[in-house]
């Protein structure tokens, strides 16, 4: 099928872009990887009057570390990760989800920060985001500001993002030698979207204590959601498998998904339950502590 | 609105509406190797390379998006001989109905330019956003091995075998 008609603009810096951002109001999307949008597009199911196409926008592939934060740009496509050898050995929750999003071909084009912009309640950037307590980036005509994820991410394909507004980058906090994480994903096959998914990052204090935690599970409810009671049991506590068990639970519990040709409501809060585990695990044992 | 598209080397004006695919473009210009086979950007049978070594589905960008970005198709991968990957699908039997094939081997090369010795995993993993429904993959990866094999091997080396 083919998208409906559109104005095409193809800014050469943020601050163009987010004039015409402002200019256009809600007729304008803009326009990263695409590949949310085109096919979106192609089913009718978007026709924005404008596009803002800022693939052209210099300076915003950049992929650095700096002030204890990993910078991810607005250009920065998955695979620019899942090719970056030091995070793939650093950031564990960060290379687990870089090998399963989409497919490998879009993996090529979609953005990290396109992702999360797009906020589909099943994508799995945004459960990743929530386990490593990511920030957000936001440029307007007034200036730039800074959000937790957790008020990023409003409800289905909802974010904070306001009208004349774009995202300039994602910041993951850099991991520690510490800290490790899991990304647990069930798909029907490759390029598929998750029946159920579960991320995790944790820190190990020097007594073996969790220090810090964070769980998101994706597919399950309207949005991606952290299993912030599963977090409190765990945190401050040696780890042991009925503290584990007991926080995979609340995944289950909070958990509200649709029934679709995936599985039922009962098999998704299941396997919602069964993914924090897996994932707890994983990354506790990457981290020499066996369960 | 006029652009120019570069693909396989020679500079193409065309008139194309913002909304105009890729894949269309591309096929409109007469090189027809590029397919088209969903609607949902799953198959991969479209997928072309940009800046020579990036792989994309030419059904899920625009074509204006395309301009000062140089695209490879099938059409360009043989010079006065074929490219080894062309060969090896030849040689291995790689293909049935062929429908798949000419994205199947423009990921196959994108593959092996990242990466020159890919086990069979990273294989089946590289080609894994690529649908074929005739061969069972088994030929293909055969074609993809012994590509790399070919492409490892020094100038003029291949000849003595
Ligand atoms: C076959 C296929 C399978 C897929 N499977 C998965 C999967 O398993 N898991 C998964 O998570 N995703 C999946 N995806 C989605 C893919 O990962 C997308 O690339 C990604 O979700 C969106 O990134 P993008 O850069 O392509 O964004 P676009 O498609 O360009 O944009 C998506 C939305 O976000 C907005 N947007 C983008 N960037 C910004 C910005 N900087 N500021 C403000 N708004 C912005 C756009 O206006 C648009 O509304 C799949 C896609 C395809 C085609
Ligand atoms: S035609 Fe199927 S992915 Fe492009
Ligand atoms: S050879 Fe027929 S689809 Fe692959």
């Amino acid at each position: 099928m083919i998208p409906g008609a559109f104005d095409y603009h193809r800014p050469s810096s943020v601050e163009e872009a987010v004039a015409l951002m402002g200019q256009y109001g809600l007729e304008a999307r803009i326009l990263a990887g695409g590949q949310s949008l085109i096919p979106a597009m192609r089913y009718r199911l978007a026709q924005p009057a404008v596009l803002v196409d800022i693939n052209k926008l210099p300076n915003l592939a950049y992929l650095s570390e700096e002030n204890g934060m990993l910078r991810v740009g607005a250009l920065v496509r998955d695979t620019d990760v899942e090719f970056h050898q030091d995070i793939q050995s650093r950031y564990h929750l960060i290379a687990d989800v870089s090998q399963v999003v989409a497919d490998p071909i879009v993996r090529y084009r979609g953005t990290v920060v396109g992702s999360l912009c797009h906020n589909d309640p099943s994508g799995d950037w945004a459960a990743t985001a929530i386990a490593a307590r990511a920030q957000m980036v936001i440029r307007g005509q007034g200036g730039e500001r800074t959000e937790a994820i957790d008020d990023f991410i409003v409800d289905s394909f909802t974010t904070s993002i306001q009208e004349g507004e774009m995202a300039v980058e994602a910041r993951f906090p850099v991991p520690n030698t510490r800290t490790s994480g899991a990304y647990e994903k069930i798909e029907r096959k490759v390029g598929d979207y998750a029946t159920a998914a579960a991320a995790v990052q944790l820190e190990l204090a020097q007594d073996g204590t969790i220090k810090e935690i964070g769980i998101g599970v994706t597919a399950v409810a309207l949005k991606a959601l952290r299993v912030a009671e599963g977090e409190k049991l765990l945190r401050g506590q040696k780890p042991t498998r009925d503290l584990i068990r007991a926080a995979a639970e609340e995944a289950a519990k909070i958990a509200d998904p649709n029934p679709d040709a995936r599985g039922s409501k009962e098999y998704k809060k299941d396997m919602a339950r069964v993914l924090v585990g897996r994932g707890l695990v994983k990354a506790l044992g990457r981290l020499g502590v066996k369960i | 609105m006029q652009i120019t598209l570069n693909i396989n080397g020679q500079d193409k004006k065309m008139d194309v509406e913002p909304r105009t695919l890729l894949a269309h473009a591309i096929r409109d210009a007469g090189l027809t190797g590029t397919h088209i086979g969903c609607d949902s950007s799953s198959c991969g049978v479209c997928t072309v390379l940009l800046d020579g070594n990036i792989p994309v589905k030419s059904c899920t960008m625009f074509a204006v998006s395309a301009e000062g970005h140089p695209i490879t198709t099938v059409e360009g991968l043989a010079g006065s001989n074929l490219h080894p990957i062309q060969q090896a699908f030849h040689d291995q039997h790689g293909l049935q109905c062929g429908y798949c094939t000419p994205g199947m081997m423009l990921s196959s090369v994108a593959l092996l330019e990242r990466n020159p010795n890919p086990s069979e995993d990273e294989i089946r993993f590289a080609l894994s956003g690529n649908l074929c429904r005739c061969t069972g993959y088994q030929n293909i990866v055969k074609a993809v091995q012994q590509a790399a094999q070919a492409m490892n091997q020094p100038a003029g080396a291949a000849a003595d075998d």
